[in-house]
Order: C-alpha cells, then structure tokens, then sequence
C-alpha cells in the first residue's frame, strides 16, 4: 500500500499525533480517565497503522521484535518491582504510600510507575500478536512430527 | 519482617520470575529460575500452613487498602492446604521437567514454556489466597490463558484443537462466574468474600441472589470438569505434553473445586445451598461422574485418555463429598483431593517415562515394559494401589471419609458407588499392571542397555517422592487428616 500516495501522506500526518495522545492518555492517567492499558493499545494502533501503510519489514525495522520481547517482559516486571521495592521500604505490596515523603506524592509517584509498565506490556503484546498473525507464512505446512503415537 | 509478606509473596514472586524467564537465553537457565522460585515457594507455604493450622488467619491487605474496597489476602486451612498442594505439586513436577521439557518443548520456546508455566502457577495459587471473589476471576484467567498456551505446545497437531475447545469452554466458564460475581455485587454491593457472607446472610433471599449462585456455580463446575460439564477435560490431558498434564491433573481441577466449596461454605452458607436443589445436583452428578469416569477409562486404549478418564471419575468423588454438605463430607474431599493430586502426578509422571523409553503410549505396546523398568513400574502399582483405596495407601483415608459422611446421613447408595467405583478402578488399574508386567514382551533381556532412562534421576526422584508418600500418608494419617480438618473447621463447621 506503500504506492498509495493519499494513505502514505495521512499515515505520516496520523502517527505523530496518535503517539502523542497515547502519552497523553499515559501520563494524565492519574487525573482524567486512561491509564497504561488504554494508552499502550493507542500506542501500539500507531505502530500497527505503519505496519499496514509500509510494510512489515518496515515495520519491525522501528522496533525490532526482540526488543518488543524486552519490553513486554520489562512491563511486567516494572510492575511487580513496584509491588516489591513498596514492600521493602516497610509498606504492604503495592502500597504506594511509602514511596515518597507524603503519601499523596508516593501514591502518584506509585500509579505512574505501574501505569507505565501496563503501558509497556500492552503496547509490545499488541504488536507482537500483530506481527504473529501478519508474519504467518500463507501457505500452512503441516507441523506434526508424527513419529509418536500418544 | 518478611514473613508477614508470605502470603503475597506466593503469587508475586513466581509473578517477579515469570517475565525474567522468558527473556532468559536457553531453556536451562530458565528451567534453574523455575526450580529456585518453587524452592522458595514450597517452604512459604508451608510455613503459612503452619501458622494457620491452629484455626488462626492470616490477614494481608494489598496495598495497604482495607476491605471491601480493596483486595485482602484471607488464609485459612483450607487456602493454606490448596497452596501447599499446589507448590509441592509444582515443585516435583519442575525436577521432573528438567528432562521432560527439554524431551517434549523445542528448544526455541523452552523459555516461553516456563514463563507460561510460572504464570500458571501464580494464577493458580492467586485463586487459592485471595479473599476477594472479583480478585479470583482475575487469577482464573491468569491461569486459564497460560493452561491453554502451555496444552497448545503439544507435539501432536490435535493439541491445538484440544487447545482450542478448552479455550472456547474455559472461557465461557469465566464469563459465567463473572456474571455471577456481577450479581452478587449488585446485590449486596461487594465484592470481597467475607463481607459477600454477612451481607447475603442479612438480606433477603432475591432472585438476583440465586442466579448469581447459579452462574457462579456453573462456570466453576465446568473449570474443575463436573460431569456433564467434562468434556474438554480428557482431550486437554491427552494431547498436552506430559509435564503439563502431570502439572494439571495434580492441581487445576482441585482449585476449582476449592473455589466451589468457598462459595458453598463461606459465601452463601450451607443453610442457603441446602434451600436450593445444590447438594442433590452434586451427589447426583458426581456419582453418574464416579461410574461414568471409570467406564470410560476402562474403555481406553492409551494411557493418558485412560488417566484422563480416571481423574473425571475422582472429581465425581469431590463433587459428593461436598454435596453433603457436613464436615465430614468436606473434610473427604479436601484429603482425596490431596491424595489424587499425589496419585495421579505419579502416574502421569509414570506415562512420560514410558513415553520417552518406548516411544508409545498405546497400551497395547508396552506390554511387557514394566519388567525392564522395575522402579518405575513399582511406583505405578503403588500408585494404582492408592487410586483404588487399598487399606495402607493415602487412597484408603479419603474413601473412608466419604464412606463415613455418606452413612452419617444414611445415604447407603453413595456407599455402594463408592464400592462400585473402586471396583471399576481395580479394572482399569489392573489393565495397567498387566500388560506391563505380565504379557510377553518382544524384547531383548536387557533392551535399553546404557541409555537407560531409569537412571535419570531427574525422572525418577520425583515420581518415588509421591509414590513414598502415598504410603506414608497411608500409614501415618495425621498429617493428612490433620490438615483437612483444621481446614474444615476453618470454615466454621464442628469435625467429628
């Protein structure tokens, strides 16, 4: 679709600003609806929509697919890390409180935090289920090995 | 102090390693990952078991949120007994992976295959911790969706399908313990499961009320595999890779059916499930389970179905033992659960060994197997012996208990299944024995010579650690009658 002079133009106008809303529905997301969840699927819509215009190739060359791996695992563990280090400063796990020097700071300070890994899991599962599915090769072999019978 | 955090730390540290699994390069660095969180795990929740066996609770609010508003951990004997059954469970069957997965998983996903099996794991246990319903279902998919990965990476092609039902059964059994949960909470206006239980015993019994009971029973039913809601259960085992039905069939089942006697017991009183047709459903059910089960497994001509079958058939046992509703029946299914998760992780566990030596599971080619295999064909007989509740195994204890709960209500015809299931069991389990041991083998006196896959420890440790301890357990009944009674008195119920 890459020939498609309309659709090439409106993607390079489209994905600047969806990325940009993403980090807007990220980083407001302790004060106005969104959060992690919302904004890595924005995010990863951005990236799905350069796929579509230019190509796979194109695509995986923005964020090559073990790096999409780091990140989905990074979330995860950004996550729990959290829970743990908000366990180790003497507070329950996930108890933002402790965090910072007033509880109101640590619970923003908390929320970001996990927010920001939901948003990096999310957006790096959304493209890699997208590029599972996109990179299947068309013609299905048939994988079965079929040398036991169990 | 750490060990305030015990409970929490069950489902975060696996959490914790999960994602580090899967990045790690090769699946031996992740297999050791695996193996140190269960080490950690297994002592933990020991330790709560412990602490919580004395009839006291162990009470941990996330993030330092209280209750109802936020998620509270509540342990008590019962969650305590599940979690220990879960990490000792998951803890032999991770020794015995260090062989099986690098056998059956290619080398490529050996290291997303931890990462699901820690995420299984963590969901499992979470099921089991959390006071909170909302939090239960959370964990129900955590563990459904990485079961359904972890069924998928079997080497036959029918996995995927067996995969793929499960997924589209497993699913609509979430959705219909989430629809439950969404009545109740629009009934009494909250979600953790204590409060649920004050709140249900003073309001007034509505029809919102009894249908949120129904869905939430149903969609449990159908994850612990309840007769007539079993169907996708033997294909699961069947075509999963061995480490994953060993890992399922010790633990998957059970925790739904915890899940079933916390709503029954805790959530909406015996008193309430004795108004509804709730525990005439359960006997009735699991008895046409108990025969159904055993008549299907008699039936097969490979192993894994014919296990497959067989732990249909047990779950029928849990099913009446908490559909009489007494503490004795209760306390019947919570050692018999204990029990089929030792006795039959050894027999999956059994079925890889003789999987990877002969290349088949059919019965009718292993015949004469068990003579050149001794220590893994003793382990299946002990094994065998305990599925079938001979006097001295663990198996005998649990039949006891059902048999005695069943004639403290005069309920003789629930004694005579229980007879005529064992009977059943005795067939299929002899079926096993025989032609291991007894039909002539085409073999050579020494077949395997040096490669001999009996001396992988790695195989063996694990499967003599149960067999071991479904004598043991047998002989020594306090431990285990121990556990489930201070489990059911947990629940408010006087044990006899």
């Amino acid at each position: 679709m890459k020939d498609n002079i309309i659709l090439r133009i409106v993607a390079k106008l489209l994905i600047p600003l969806v990325i940009l809303f993403a980090l807007y529905v990220q980083f407001h997301g302790d004060y106005s609806p969104g959060g992690g969840f919302q904004a890595g699927v924005i995010f990863s819509s951005a990236l799905i929509l350069y796929r579509l215009i230019f190509g796979l190739q194109a695509g995986n060359e923005v964020i090559p697919r073990p790096i999409l791996k780091l990140l989905a695992s990074l979330g995860v563990l950004l996550y729990a890390g959290t829970g743990v280090v908000t366990m180790l400063m003497g507070g329950e796990f996930l108890d933002y409180s402790v965090l910072a020097d007033t509880p109101i700071h640590g619970q923003h300070t908390g929320i970001i935090l996990v927010e920001l890994g939901v948003g990096f899991t999310v957006s790096a599962t959304m493209l890699l289920i997208f590029d599972a599915f996109a990179g299947r090769p068309l013609a299905t072999q048939n994988t079965t090995t079929g040398k036991r019978d169990d | 102090m750490v060990s305030q955090h015990f409970g929490i730390l069950l489902v975060a540290l696996p959490l914790l390693a999960a994602p580090v699994a899967a990045l790690l390069p090769n699946g031996r660095s992740s297999w050791t990952l695996v193996m140190a969180v269960m080490t950690l795990c297994l002592p933990i929740s020991l330790s709560i078991l412990g602490d919580v066996i004395d009839g006291e609770l162990i009470h941990y609010e996330l993030g330092g949120w209280a209750p109802p508003w936020g998620i509270a951990y509540t342990i008590d004997g019962l969650n305590a007994l599940m979690a220990v059954i879960i990490c000792m469970i998951g803890t032999l069957v991770t020794i015995y992976g260090r062989y099986s997965v690098a056998a059956d998983i290619p080398e490529n996903k050996q290291a997303l295959f931890y990462a699901a099996y820690l995420l299984c794991f963590l969901g499992l246990l979470g099921m089991c911790l959390t006071g909170d319903i909302f939090n239960v279902f959370v964990f129900l998919e955590i563990s459904s969706l990485s079961t359904y990965a972890l069924i998928s990476m079997g080497h036959n092609h029918r996995a995927l399908i067996a995969s793929f039902q499960y997924l589209i059964l497993g699913t609509i059994g979430a959705i219909f313990f989430l629809i439950g949960i969404g009545l109740a909470y629009a009934a009494t206006g909250s979600l953790n499961m204590a409060d649920l239980a004050i709140r249900l015993s003073g309001s007034e019994h509505t029809k919102t009320i009894h249908t949120a009971f129904g869905f939430i029973f149903v969609g449990m039913a159908l994850k612990a595999a309840m007769f007539p809601l079993h169907q996708w259960l033997p294909r699961a085992y069947t075509y999963a890779p061995i480490i994953v039905s060993t890992f399922l069939a010790g633990t998957a089942t059970k925790v739904a059916v915890y899940v079933i006697a916390r709503s029954v017991f805790t959530v909406f009183t015996p008193e309430y499930s004795l108004k509804t047709l709730l525990n005439e459903l359960l006997i009735v059910f699991g008895a046409i389970a108990v025969i159904h089960g055993a008549t299907q497994a008699i039936r097969q001509t490979a192993v894994k179905p014919l296990l497959a079958w067989s732990s249909l058939s047990q779950v029928g046992y849990f099913m009446m033992g908490i559909g009489l509703l007494s503490a004795t029946g209760l306390m019947a299914t919570m050692i018999h659960m204990f029990n089929h998760a030792l006795i039959k992780s050894a027999l999956f566990m059994a079925a890889g060994i003789f999987l990877y030596q002969t290349g088949s599971l059919r019965i009718a080619a292993l015949s004469g197997v068990g003579r050149h295999m001794p220590l893994t064909f003793t382990a299946v007989v002990i094994a065998g012996l305990s599925l079938i509740g001979v006097p001295g195994t663990v198996g005998f204890i649990s039949k006891w208990y059902l048999v005695l709960a069943a004639v403290e209500q005069q309920a003789w015809w629930i004694v005579g299944v229980v007879v005529l299931g064992s009977i059943m069991a005795i067939i299929y389990v002899w079926k096993l024995v025989e032609t291991l041991y007894f039909q002539p083998t085409t073999m050579p006196a020494a077949p395997y010579g040096t490669d001999h896959i009996e001396r992988n420890p790695a195989l063996i440790v694990p499967i003599w650690i149960l067999a071991t301890a479904c004598i043991y357990l047998g002989l020594d009944t306090g431990m285990s009658v121990g556990a489930a009674k201070a489990a059911v008195n947990s629940l408010g119920l006087a044990t006899p």
